[in-house]
């Protein structure tokens, strides 16, 4: 008896004992699921909320009463809340975010296009953005105090300070109405080829690259400054290493942790926080589609950006932690 | 010829002006009639429309979530849309707005104008090769006009009792009677499609100059020439791109970077520093839009007329006309009609500034204490300012207005139409008639100053009846007078339709019926070599 009982609980112990990593990992998935979930009932539950409804406003001033009845009773507004939270939840679950009100296009569909069309842009601004902040913060590192590390700084910290649509605003005057080098308008379309596509969006995503680049290096620097006060990174410096060396090899390793959250934080804002640069550049991405749907009540819509916005937030979260953890081994190795 | 008038006639030469407006602006510049006459005639013939190129327009209003289905076109972009692919029966001339023949050659109301018979012209095809029938015209009027319909245009069809082909005209008959029934055809919701659009809403098949090809909503449209179009003198140019732009500085500087051809809604603000770009003309109408300050005449303290006359005389017409709309519009007289409607009541006083007589008014009113004045940037661009110099105005007239600034989002639903004081604007309609009815009728969906006047409502009935066009005219007159000096609405300005395009575009319209040459910008202009 007093075995059995023992073996039931050992290897339920012993498998969080054996594989922590791994545990701790499944842990954060479950908790961004439960996250998730509880950020669709504020979506739907504040999207209920909004004054307003979509049949006046779509119809605007040529709604007439039996017009708006129609629409809503076609769109079964008439049903209870709660009912409407479920089926929808069920839709969303197999991948289906219904019908939009005012297009009657799948939204599945439409947010696909769009969403393709904002990673497209974040993706790229990314590859340019994180290693170009990540060696500026090493080398103000190893300049520091001295004039590079003086130009880098200003020009970062100058360019966060501009709001973004201004910063637009000057590439085009210059680039594209001056120069007349760039593309402008920024508006890519299906069946456009990849090149065509990279050339049209150069103007946006050096806005954006600008906008994150100080952020990410200024904490670079940061970390790895703090790194470098500690007995190790002396060590290296008597021991003969070059001080770049020991930036590379010592010191950035073990300021990976600050460095990996304030990344993904900034991948998060140029997949959701994009709206003004997506508006000046006219580019189709989701932040617009969205600003759009909220304005004529096309709650479907609405909720099915809410979420993925929410999911691509708690996604690149999870997966910041989950790399701090595999980079720090006290964390791996808890006890 | 001085400079005045050259410049005049440049402008009719790049085709930025019509008869009418050359006219008036010549002869007010000192020429003689027949000389006006003779030199718009001598820079007409310098044009003719070239074939080819192709146009993209920016333009502000469309959304993600445009249709393609004309019964729920509402923005800016499906506007020019629909008109760029589809026909209505009837068309307005551009300088006069009378009703002038289309997809329907001719019309014929019976005496009592309570049934209408139009003639369908023969021989034009859709773009998927069928040729139009008098049972396509039907489907389509009846789609827009049923029951069950979400069409935009339901509001103006709803007076229509029945619709039928009767031995190959298009017989429509009434509830009451009605003058105007041509000029209701020319609304864009009521493009004629393949059996009316029943079976595929979103096909874009039509009778137009121009082909859908491709659509992405609230983001581009394109088309291609219709080879068959049944019509020669429209459809220049070989292709056109419709972008959605709705930032007003993306779009300036698409224009001036030459990425774009046409623009519309250019800030009133930035139009100075606009024409200063070589490559950029101007491209201005006269309109019937116009802003307003409405009050609900039976709500306290509106319900009382002094009231209203105190405010009406409080505010500086001109002022907002020159700060507001930086020029580009005109001064409003308290009611909603100006010249570009047909049988505009001429001569009426025109409503001027007058601190004293407002006082007048205020004192004889009874009225102690502020008004509150609910406003948002969405009531008309520059709306807040403007409330902000309605309140300076009225205070040296001893008024105080209170302004409460709302939230935009929400405004039309919240505020507007429900609260007793507030800015708002509104749009042109078709006739005199279709606007009295939708806003100033006791009974209208969207009376917005609930103005109940019995003698102004039989007026109104009476006047749709009529086709004596001198007896009708007199009845606006009078209708004009019950609103300008009864009603609740203050109305200070009508805005311009100010738009620009590049040097190059040719043939522009200014159609007084509504914005982009009444939608009709991309087939009419041309590029020159």
């Amino acid at each position: 008896m007093s075995n059995s009982a023992e073996a039931g609980g050992q290897p339920a112990r012993s498998l969080r004992d054996r594989f922590p990593l791994a545990a701790l990992i499944l842990e954060r998935c479950l908790l961004s699921l439960i996250l998730l979930l509880a950020v669709s009932v504020l979506i739907f539950a504040g999207v209920e909320a909004l004054p307003g409804d979509f049949a006046t406003t779509y119809l605007g001033q040529s709604a007439t009463p039996q017009a708006v009845a129609n629409i809503r009773a076609d769109l079964g507004l008439d049903r209870p809340v709660v009912t409407r939270y479920f089926d929808w939840l069920g839709g969303v679950v197999q991948g289906d975010f219904g019908t939009s009100w005012a297009s009657r296009n799948s939204v599945s569909e439409q947010v696909g296009n769009r969403l393709g069309n904002s990673l497209f842009l974040a993706g790229f601004a990314a590859i340019i953005a994180v290693p170009l902040a990540i060696g500026l913060g090493m080398l103000s590192v190893h300049f520091r105090d001295r004039m590079p590390d003086k130009i880098i700084n200003v020009i970062s910290l100058a360019a966060i300070s501009l709001p973004e649509f201004f910063i637009g605003y000057l590439l085009i005057l210059y680039f594209a109405v001056d120069f007349g080098i760039a593309t402008f308008p920024a508006t890519v379309y299906q069946g456009m080829g990849f090149l065509e596509r990279v050339q049209t969006i150069a103007l946006p995503t050096a806005t954006l690259v600008l906008v994150v680049l100080a952020h990410m290096m200024r904490m670079t620097r940061a970390a790895i400054l703090s790194v470098m006060s500690s007995a190790y990174m002396e060590t290296a410096e008597l021991k003969g290493l070059s001080s770049w060396r020991a930036i590379v090899k010592h010191a950035a390793p073990n300021a990976l942790a600050p460095i990996i959250n304030v990344v993904a934080l900034n991948l998060a804002y140029l997949v959701v926080g994009v709206v003004v640069v997506e508006v000046v550049f006219v580019y189709p991405g989701m932040g617009q589609y969205m600003v759009d749907a909220v304005t004529v009540r096309d709650m479907p819509v609405v909720q099915a950006c809410g979420l993925i916005f929410a999911a691509v937030y708690i996604l690149l979260n999870m997966v910041a932690d989950i790399l701090a953890i595999v980079a720090n081994p006290r964390l791996r190795h808890p006890r | 010829m001085n400079d005045f008038t050259k410049y005049l006639a440049g402008r009719v030469t790049a085709g930025g002006m019509n008869r009418r407006e050359f006219m008036g602006r010549s002869m007010a510049a000192g020429l003689t009639l027949s000389a006006a006459g003779t030199l718009f005639a001598n820079s007409v013939s310098a044009q003719a429309p070239q074939k080819g190129g192709s146009l993209k327009l920016g333009l502000e209003g469309g959304a993600t979530t445009d249709s393609i289905d004309p019964a729920k076109a509402t923005s800016q972009v499906m506007f020019v849309a629909v008109r760029t692919w589809g026909d209505t029966l009837v068309e307005t001339h551009p300088e006069t707005r009378a009703p002038i023949p289309s997809l329907a050659e001719s019309w014929e109301p019976s005496p009592d104008a309570k049934t209408w018979t139009f003639k369908i012209r023969k021989g034009v095809t859709f773009h998927d090769g069928k040729e139009m029938t008098v049972d396509d015209v039907v489907a389509t009027l009846k789609r827009h006009s049923d029951e069950k319909t979400e069409s935009g245009a339901a509001g103006v069809m709803k007076s229509i009792k029945s619709i039928e082909n009767k031995s190959g005209d298009l017989v429509v008959t009434l509830d009451s009677p009605n003058a105007d029934l041509p000029a209701i055809f020319t609304d864009y919701h009521l493009v004629i499609q393949p059996n009316g659009g029943v079976d595929n809403p979103t096909a874009g098949v039509g009778t137009g100059p121009y082909k859908v090809k491709s659509f992405e909503p609230g983001v581009r449209m394109t088309f291609e020439k219709n080879e068959n179009d049944w019509r020669t003198d429209r459809g220049y140019v070989e292709t056109i791109e419709l972008i959605t732009m709705n930032d007003a500085t993306a779009r300036v500087a698409a224009l001036a970077s030459g990425q774009v051809q046409f623009i519309n809604r250019v800030d009133p603000k930035t139009v100075s520093l606009l024409t200063r770009a070589p490559t950029v003309q101007l491209l201005t109408t006269a309109g019937g839009g116009h802003y307003v300050f409405i009050m609900h005449c039976d709500k306290a303290p509106f319900d009382n007329n002094d009231l209203r006359m105190a405010l009406k005389y409080a505010i500086n017409r001109e002022e907002m006309v020159q700060r507001i709309l930086g020029g580009y519009g005109k001064v409003g007289n308290d009611f909603p009609i100006n010249d570009t409607y047909a049988l505009f009541p001429e001569g009426i006083e025109q409503r001027a500034y007058d601190p004293d007589k407002a006082a007048f008014h205020y004192k004889k009113s009874g009225h102690s204490g502020s008004v509150l004045l609910r406003t948002s940037e969405v009531a008309f661009p520059g709306a807040v300012d403007a409330s902000v110099l309605f309140q300076q105005s009225a205070k040296k007239a001893g008024i105080d207005i209170e302004i409460k600034r709302e939230p935009g989002d929400g405004y039309w639903s919240n505020v507007w139409n429900v609260q007793p004081f507030s800015a708002s604007y509104w749009g042109s309609r078709a006739t005199q008639d279709q606007f009295y009815s939708g806003a100033y009728l006791s009974t209208a969906d969207w009376n917005d100053t609930r103005f109940k006047n019995e003698t102004f409502d039989k007026l109104l009935i009476s006047a749709r009846g009529e086709l004596d066009e001198a007896k009708r005219r007199d009845m606006y007159r009078q209708m004009a007078m019950l609103v300008r000096d009864e009603g609740g609405t203050i109305l200070p300005m009508f805005n311009d339709f100010v738009n620009a395009g590049s040097k190059k575009l040719m043939g522009y319209v200014s159609d007084i019926g509504n914005d982009m040459s009444n939608g009709y910008v991309a087939s009419r202009v041309w590029f020159s070599a």
